[in-house]
């Protein structure tokens, strides 16, 4: 998937995608200097902000793992990310079957808790995956992603009876989901 | 560094010794071929499968596994070999799955023989295939590389055999799975499949609100009225809560009084769940039965995750619970919104001077009606669906509860007999919510009691909105009081849960008749001042002498004879009979008695007891607090609803709280 790129999460087979998984994985920071403890830890932050007609309705993320509904959960914060092969250090279940009728859009994005530019972060990527085949629908590389410490990822909103995902990729800067407001506010 | 392949992509080997690790989320069917230049399998000595698990080069398990490593010599093929290509296919003729679409994409992995992974390949997309070519370890001017192939067969290993070019593929396939019915046949059965309800939240949901919030910043909103769970669940249902500080004999379990607990001297550290002896997995869940398409499936009792069908019905119950809650957070959030969206556009119709001209108005605000009618009636379809299918689970889960999570009206109490365990947890009563007044949850807490209890006999406002005499209400609290005591001591092992009562004004004779007369209480109510300082004097000696023998790691020191009964004390009309010194004893009972099996339940009206000011807080504070009438002051953990609580009592007329109580009795006298 390309920026703006906008896919059905309707299956072929006229099913439709059921639950998605946004996973977020980066390298660990290396250890430095005499003192090895005194590392210099990368956390990334992971969130989902559900709207209803452009109103935040609920959010999950780090202080608020699961939405008061239960359809979208967070697999719990990782404050030191990972070995950087790829695997997800967190990640957000939403089960799309189950989420609240008012609710029309819900868009991920990623935050620098530490304050690292993606600039600094080595092997941080982010994607989102569809969880009943483990399909990847749109992977992000945020490494070397310029001087931005944070990113609004993607949005799946309702389109007639399903989702669509359209993948956004736009640059932020914040340190929780909080600071991203004004920038997410447009993409709805 | 691992190469993590997709499919068609090839990677370098620089080992000719190799172990191909397999896992899949099922038991399957790993084989090994050889092929020549053109991917022809000449015979089927070519082929190391289950039932011909060595050929040169190649070694294969001989059954049907979830996870598979075979081992690979490249150096011991023969030069006509070209490609080595690894198999996996989905055991026939079993109750397994029949396709990969319906299982975990299968992992495929290839390592030296120090385990370091080279290259690896999850095999995705597969769907109505039962047989699939993983990998493939083929020549390529004079060195070996891997590729990732996926080639997935729908008629299963027959067909892949075939395409592959070998004479006898059928045969061979025969033969390959007559080999793996018989390892099936001899090896542990396998763990059954998650059943159909898998896409219920539970099992992720459990401990996602433990420690992970216990941790973290409070969550932003309002905050939840008072939750009865705040000290007893923080680890979230399914987690065992911790286990206060035992002394020998504390507990029935005769191994955990033999290992020790206690920070007792010397001893090897016992690293085992004391609860938990049994390394043994435990008997599988039962399953639901396959749903018809399109139907939800039928729900069973028992179906959660758990050691003993007790645990798994403890966490169905909190499954089900904390679906309740969040399936009607969903339905009260939409309705809100719903609301508020056409509050919003009345208004501006209202504000828009158009709307005065004919009858745009009108119809402006007959939209916004429309707009909000159709969104609750699509957040009602919502609930209603979830409602109906936690209702038909609370059909089958009812009947199917324990003694101690059963209500009185459940025949398993007709069946009573005086256990010979602690159960997990009580039932102290039912919760519902106002949108589903047909749904009642089992309100369960763990045992042993990690807070007293407070029957609250003050005056409010019960759910129908009449008020209850403050007579019929202090009778109605301590009638309440006695049947959760009758409850308590009926779910106890005989002789290891004590009751204790104070009753100064003897204003508690006729509710408390049942415990008196079939002699389950340790002494008849205590009455007067006199009683009540008798009574505290000695559990508060008691609560001493344990805390001084556990801290001084000299827990068997006790004097012999010591009851190492849990201990209840039932204090009816607080502070009647009380002073000073017994108000502290009483306060410090609260504190310090949890810990070491000395429990309270009060039975007051708090404002009876306002002399003592903001004192006496804490203690209320500590207590859990419930109603003889339905109430809803209870929190649920997650969202903070109030819930209406009712507690469980005796249906009007029914003997079995005497017929439980006289078998509590005649066992407690085989046991002394």
């Amino acid at each position: 998937m390309t920026k703006g790129q906008a896919i059905s999460l309707q299956k072929n087979d006229g099913g439709s995608l059921t639950a998605v998984r946004m996973g977020l994985g980066w390298q660990a920071a290396p250890r430095r200097g005499l003192f090895g403890s005194r590392t210099r830890e990368i956390d990334l932050d992971a969130s989902a902000v559900l709207f209803a007609d452009k109103q935040p309705v609920d959010v999950v993320f780090f202080r608020h793992l699961v939405s008061d509904d239960g359809s979208v959960r967070h697999t719990g914060d990782n404050l030191v990310g990972g070995v950087g092969q790829g695997g997800d250090d967190e990640a957000i279940l939403v089960d799309l079957a189950r989420v609240p009728v008012h609710i029309d859009q819900i868009v991920f994005t990623v935050n620098s808790f530490t304050g690292q530019t993606f600039q600094e972060v080595q092997n941080a990527f982010c994607r989102l995956v569809d969880e009943t085949n483990g399909q990847e629908l749109a992977r992000y590389t945020l490494a070397g992603g310029g001087q931005y410490t944070a990113q609004i990822m993607a949005k799946v909103h309702r389109s007639g009876s399903g989702w669509t995902m359209t993948a956004l990729g736009n640059p932020a800067n914040g340190r929780t989901f909080q600071d991203l407001m004004p920038a997410i506010l447009p993409v709805l | 560094m691992t190469a993590e392949l997709v499919r068609g992509q090839n990677h370098p080997l620089s080992q000719a010794r190799l172990e191909i690790r397999i896992s899949a989320g099922t038991p399957i069917v790993a084989a090994a071929a050889l092929s020549d230049e053109n991917g022809r399998i000449h015979g089927v000595e070519w082929v190391a499968h289950p039932g011909a698990p060595t050929q040169p080069g190649l070694e294969v398990s001989r059954q049907a596994a979830a996870d598979h490593r075979l081992a690979v010599d490249l150096d011991a093929v023969a030069e006509t070999v070209h490609r080595v290509g690894v198999l996996l296919a989905l055991p026939t003729g079993g109750t397994g799955p029949v396709r990969f679409g319906s299982v975990a994409a299968p992992f495929v992995a290839v390592t030296g023989l120090d385990g370091a992974e080279i290259a690896s390949y999850t095999i995705h997309g597969l769907d109505a295939e039962s047989a699939v070519v993983a990998l493939e370890l083929y020549r390529r001017q004079g060195a070996w590389k891997v590729r990732a192939v996926g080639q997935g067969y729908a008629g299963g290993l027959a067909e892949l055999l075939t395409d592959q070019g070998l004479p006898q593929a059928q045969q061979l396939a025969g033969s390959i799975n007559e080999a793996v019915a018989h390892g099936l046949a001899r090896s542990v059965q396998a763990p059954p499949p998650r059943t159909a309800d898998g896409d219920r939240s539970r099992q992720a949901a459990a401990p996602a609100l433990g420690p992970d919030q216990a941790g973290a910043a409070p969550q932003p909103g309002p905050v939840p009225p008072v939750s009865p769970y705040g000290g007893q669940t923080s680890g979230g249902p399914g987690q065992t809560s911790p286990q206060p500080p035992s002394y020998p004999g504390a507990t029935p379990d005769p191994s955990t009084v033999t290992q020790p607990s206690a920070p007792t001297a010397g001893g090897p550290i016992d690293y085992s769940h004391p609860r938990r002896q049994n390394a043994a997995p435990p008997p599988p869940p039962p399953t639901a039965p396959p749903a018809a398409p399109g139907q939800p499936a039928r729900p069973v009792a028992g179906d959660a995750t758990g050691w003993s069908m007790e645990e798994r019905l403890y966490n169905q119950v909190w499954g089900m619970f904390e679906d309740l809650a969040r399936t009607t957070a969903a339905y009260r959030s939409a309705v809100d919104f719903a609301e508020s969206r056409m509050d919003k556009e009345l208004e501006q119709v209202l504000s828009d001077p158009r709307s005065r001209i004919g009858g745009q108005g009108d119809a402006a605000r007959e939209a916004a009606r429309a707009r909000h009618a159709q969104l609750v009636d699509q957040a009602r379809e919502a609930l209603d669906r979830d409602l109906a299918q936690l209702q038909a689970e609370a059909d089958v889960v009812e009947p199917a509860l324990p003694p101690a999570y059963a209500r009185w009206d459940n025949p398993v109490w007709h069946a009573y007999r005086v256990p010979m365990e602690i159960p997990m947890a009580l039932r102290l009563g039912d919760l519902h919510l106002p949108e589903a007044e047909r749904i009642r949850i089992p309100m369960l807490v763990r045992l042993p009691l990690e807070r007293g209890l407070w029957i609250d006999s003050g005056r409010t406002a019960s759910s129908d909105g009449s008020f209850t005499d403050a007579h019929s209400l202090g009778r109605l609290a301590m009638e309440t009081a006695v049947a959760h005591a009758a409850r308590l001591l009926a779910v106890y092992p005989a002789g290891e849960f004590t009751v204790h009562v104070i009753d100064p004004a003897g204003s508690g004779a006729q509710p408390l008749a049942p415990l008196v007369q079939t002699g389950v209480l340790a002494a008849p109510p205590a009455l007067g001042a006199a009683g009540v300082t008798d009574v505290l004097t000695r559990l508060t000696q008691r609560v001493d002498l344990v805390q001084m023998a556990v801290r001084g790691g000299a827990a068997d020191a006790l004097p012999p004879g010591f009851d190492t009964a849990q201990q209840l004390l039932i204090v009816n009309d607080f502070p009647h009979g009380f002073d000073d010194r017994a108000v502290n004893q009483l306060r410090y009972l609260a504190d310090e008695g949890p810990a070491f099996g000395v429990h309270l339940m009060m039975v007051a009206d708090r404002e009876e007891s306002s002399a003592y000011g903001p004192l006496l807080d804490p203690l209320w504070r500590s207590l859990l607090r419930l109603t003889p009438v339905a109430d809803d002051h209870l929190a649920d953990p997650w969202v903070g609803h109030a819930w209406t609580y009712e507690p469980s009592l005796v249906p009007p007329g029914s003997q079995v709280l005497q017929q439980v109580l006289a078998q509590v009795a005649a066992a407690r006298t085989k046991y002394a």
